[in-house]
């Protein structure tokens, strides 16, 4: 055979594989990492054979079941492995079943059980440390690698190595289980599942202009987790909650900023800049959601955003109907964001100096660093002509803003606070504007 | 697998559990949580600890004893008492430990065994 051919074959492999990786990582290792309960003994297994598939296809042609080749390697690996070190030997019976079976699945359909849900639950385990279980999820089920998701969280790589090991470790020694939790759990330990995928979502917010490479989208990456739970989930409301919340903010990042990378706060997007699609999608997911009668945290923050988003087509917005549904958030879920959102929010319905008064109901210890906290309320002061509290509490918010587009417009906003009555809408200090960041 | 559960007491919960006054409230709630975890056929081992004010803690410095009159940890809920259960997993040893009748502070930790196999 020519060298040539030889190149066009290896070629061909190297984008099959990459394929199969993009579209089933995360459904081969949880396959795996169910039956042996031990999350990294199931990567190195699977990167092993990913890596045989890698020096075998080029020479024996592609596998017709590229996936099913993958887990039946990947099972034997693991396999090895367990009978080398003879510990936890007790998992490889049901290891060996479970793959068995597989293999006649994936030779008729391409269909092995996709587990990835347990796997999911496993990730956001509370017993697992909180800020280990966004990244966790993100390496298991997406198939990220730790370098890139310690840059988006800005952690050292070596830092969120250490972090996932550890959390794994934590999975494997402690024997937690790899089951979608009975019912009396479910709907608490859903939560955990929904806060991990919300974290990933928040972790690229703050970056408004898009210019720290670093920090470049995890959006993408927590929109796709949630599109696997809701796949995963259909008969659950909040899934479908969560993921139309993201969207329906997703589809307002473009008007976010303009040409020159300047902030734009949530009231002075053109909403014509508003993806359509996305919203579309968002309000049939969060339609589809209600139909449950069974109201959650994230299926408001979602109606929320869909508010907002009638904007597009009326041209106003209902501070009114925002404000009752703020109402029925902070009841369900009283976090820091929330209740200075509603705060926000109020001051719309209702005047500043009642957005004041809900603002100041929040203890000093929980929004000492708060930044949206101290964004809003240098605003209202500006609004009521208490300029020098406006100023005050406006550098505070600077001081602790970490995204340079931000900190601009508060400076900006600072400079004209001598402007009595100026008219400018607060809506928009990263805070009100979302939900993002309702942790 | 093997979990302990660790009971963490807070000192009115020390003195509860032999108080006259506050005694049999004490272990009517507490009986049955025992019978329970035997009736499940999961219970290996466990104890019930004597308040921290009559432990003595020991420490080796060179050669010499160090003993002193206390506990080790130095706070406020101190460990009261433990089970050894074997159950599959986490979670269900969680469920073991969250029927535990505990007070309005109480803690109870989930530990799983050293495994023989991690000595081998």
């Amino acid at each position: 055979m020519s060298e040539n051919h030889e190149g066009e074959r290896a070629a061909r492999v190297h984008r099959t594989i990459e394929q199969v990786a993009r579209d089933s990582y995360g459904r081969l290792l949880a396959f795996l990492a169910v039956r042996c309960r031990d999350v990294s003994a199931a990567e190195d297994a699977l990167a092993d054979a990913f890596q045989t598939a890698l020096e075998t296809w080029p020479r024996n042609g592609i596998p017709e079941k590229p996936e099913a080749w993958l887990l039946v390697a990947g099972r034997r690996k693991l396999i090895d492995g367990m009978r080398r070190s003879r510990i936890r030997g007790e998992a490889i019976p049901d290891l060996l079943a479970g793959t068995e079976n597989a293999y006649e699945m994936a030779g008729e359909s391409l269909l092995f059980p996709d587990e990835r849900l347990k796997l999911m639950f496993v990730c956001a385990h509370p017993a697992i440390e909180a800020q280990a279980r966004t990244p966790l999820m993100l390496q298991t089920v997406l198939g990220l690698d730790a370098a890139r998701i310690a840059s988006a969280f800005l952690v050292r790589p070596s830092a969120m190595g250490q972090r996932l090991t550890r959390a794994k470790s934590k999975i494997r020694v402690a024997g937690i289980r790899f089951e979608v939790p009975e019912a009396a759990q479910l709907p608490e330990r859903l939560e955990f599942v929904l806060e991990a995928i919300y974290a990933a979502y928040g972790s690229g917010w703050d970056d408004i202009t898009g210019a720290d490479a670093r920090r470049k989208g995890l959006a993408a990456e927590a929109v796709e987790l949630a599109r696997v739970l809701v796949q995963l989930m259909p008969d659950e409301p909040e899934p479908k909650g969560l993921l139309a919340m993201m969207l329906h903010c997703e589809a307002r990042r473009e008007a976010r900023r303009t040409q020159s990378g300047s902030y734009v706060p949530l009231l002075e997007q053109d909403v014509t800049c508003w993806s359509k699609e996305m919203m579309g999608e968002a309000e049939r997911l969060l339609c589809e959601a209600s139909r449950r009668g069974r109201i959650g945290r994230f299926q408001l923050e979602a109606a929320i955003q869909s508010a907002h988003a009638q904007r597009a087509r009326t041209g106003v917005t209902d501070w009114n109907a925002i404000a009752l549904l703020y109402e029925g958030l902070v009841r369900l879920s009283p976090t820091v964001g929330a209740l200075v959102g509603r705060a926000a929010v109020i001051a719309e319905a209702q005047g500043p100096a009642a957005g004041l008064s809900a603002l100041e109901l929040l203890p000093d210890a929980v929004v000492q660093t708060y930044q949206p906290y101290w964004a809003l309320a240098g605003h209202l002061f500006k609004r009521l002509g208490r300029i020098s509290e406006a100023q005050c509490a406006y550098s505070r918010a600077i001081g602790l803003s970490e995204e340079p587009a931000l900190r601009r417009f508060l400076e900006a906003e600072i400079s004209k606070s001598d402007e009595r009555d100026s008219d400018t809408h607060l809506i928009g200090s990263s805070d009100a504007e979302g939900s993002v960041h309702h942790r | 697998m093997q979990y302990t559960l660790m009971f963490y007491l807070s000192p009115e919960e020390f003195s509860a559990r032999t108080d006259p006054a506050k005694r049999e409230a004490y272990w009517a709630a507490f009986m049955p949580y025992m019978k329970a975890v035997r009736d499940a056929g999961i219970f290996r081992a466990g104890a019930g600890l004597e308040p921290p004010d009559t432990a003595t803690t020991l420490r080796l410095r060179e050669g010499k004893r160090l003993v002193q009159d206390g506990p080790y940890a130095d706070t406020k809920e101190q460990l009261g008492g433990l089970f050894v259960i074997e159950v599959p997993d986490l979670d269900t040893a969680l469920d073991w430990a969250a029927r535990y009748p505990a007070g309005p502070e109480g803690v109870v930790e989930v530990r799983p065994n050293l495994s023989a196999s991690a000595a081998a």
